[in-house]
């Protein structure tokens, strides 16, 4: 997974022309260490439908802070530099998959 | 498909002394672990001062880890996937996991541990990560210099309010009676703490905030009287269910909602089925009587499976 940092957001994330999925998570988080490699895994499984990269909360303060993230693992889906969904928490890969479905199809 | 001995679901101290034992016993244990939270509740805490064999103390995280290590070390296969049903009927019992895979085992231990319980208000889901959590050391954190709030009475509330005061300015317990269940170090511990005010007699009612929390409605339980605490954080701390539905209709259950078993044993209403940890515990729910517990099903699961007909012994060979 790309990181991405409070410097590349913009660019990276809300400039995007696809669909981003943005991973906050943080070393300390033990259920964020468990959904990282699911989320690589449905990374690669739609890589044409979606993409997913990760932002750490401890370096990256700006963005923590404008995105309201009080809880991590935080998985936030843009569209169009749009906020478009929010899922909090980690979660099995297939109730994952389900969340995300209308931006895997 | 081959048939295993011994499948242990559950990774938290129950489930992975469960496997040192089988494992120690030769009976080649499969233990699934779960996909998302391998190591289970222990995993969330920060120190555990009260494990004998650790006089300075053990993070939680660490100590799950070497319990694994040492499940592992004597055999034990561990698995990171959930458990989406269980087959119980037969003499061969049938764990589905979910990836799909059906594991086949002649004997299960059921080792699920609890769930966190929740206030029951309606906005409650819908704050849950937006300012309302059950997990201080995930999620601390992000309550820097603010105002939150714990709702509990027990160790855990006491270690969360103690624990979350490392962040935040001020840090009200709401606790729905006049005293605490927590065990006295940990009371002298919330006492002793500035940053800490107890609200007593309290319970929380309501949840405010549109994009995030922002108050929370009080009602206190003697005299009636509403009010409204202005916090950014709820940290929910007001214990746990087991959890237990994967066994529902196959397993006697009690009135306290935990899985039967015969006296001091781990023998579940199923002949082959054995239950351990806080699953079948609704009075202790220690790290080590759970890993108590977790012995006592590997050694009722080795005495069964030696008591089994030389047929069914044939099937795990």
């Amino acid at each position: 997974m790309t990181d991405v940092t409070d410097a590349t957001f913009e660019q990276e994330v809300l400039g995007a022309t696809g669909t981003v999925l943005v991973d906050f998570w943080a070393e300390w988080c033990g259920p964020c260490r468990a959904v990282s490699p699911i989320l690589d895994q449905i990374g690669a499984e739609h890589a044409e439908k979606i993409r997913i990269v990760k932002l750490n909360v401890d370096d990256n303060p700006e963005t923590t802070m404008r995105y309201q993230i009080t809880g991590i693992p935080a998985m936030k889906v843009f569209r169009g530099g749009q906020d478009v969904k929010t899922i909090v928490g980690a979660r099995p890969k297939p109730a994952l998959e389900a969340e995300l479905a209308e931006f895997l199809a | 498909m081959s048939v295993h001995q011994v499948v242990i679901i559950g990774s938290g101290p129950a489930g992975y002394t469960a496997g040192i034992y089988a494992a120690r016993a030769d009976l080649s244990p499969i233990l699934v672990a779960s996909s998302i939270d391998p190591g289970g509740e222990l995993t969330k805490t920060t120190e555990v001062e009260n494990f004998p064999g650790f006089p300075k103390g053990i993070m939680g995280p660490d100590l799950m880890e070497e319990m694994r290590q040492q499940a592992e070390r004597f055999g034990t296969r561990v698995i990171y996937d959930d458990v989406v049903s269980l087959d119980l009927s037969g003499d061969v019992k049938r764990v589905t996991l979910g990836d799909g895979t059906v594991l086949e085992a002649l004997t299960v231990i059921f080792a699920t541990g609890s769930a966190y319980r929740k206030l029951g208000l309606p906005d409650e889901d819908r704050l849950s990560g937006h300012g309302v959590s059950w997990c201080a050391t995930c999620d601390g954190f992000f309550f820097r210099e603010r105002v939150i709030a714990v709702v509990g009475g027990g160790d855990s509330a006491m270690e969360e309010a103690t624990f979350l005061t490392r962040f935040a300015d001020k840090v009200y317990v709401i606790h729905r009676k006049h005293e605490l269940r927590a065990s006295k170090v940990m009371q002298d511990r919330a006492f002793a703490n500035p940053k800490i005010e107890f609200i007593w007699d309290t319970e929380v009612i309501g949840l405010g905030g549109d994009e995030a929390l922002q108050s929370l409605t009080l009602r206190n339980v003697v005299t009636g009287a509403e009010s409204t605490l202005e916090v950014s954080g709820l940290f929910i701390a007001i214990g746990a269910d087991p959890r237990t539905h994967l066994v529902h209709g196959q397993l006697e259950l009690t009135e306290h909602g935990t899985v039967a078993v015969a006296g001091r044993s781990s023998r579940t209403s199923v002949p082959g089925v054995f239950a351990a940890g806080d699953v079948v515990d609704p009075t202790y729910r220690q790290a080590v009587t759970a890993a108590a517990s977790g012995t006592v099903a590997a050694i009722d699961a080795e005495h069964y499976l030696a008591s089994l007909p030389a047929s069914m012994k044939e099937m795990a060979a």
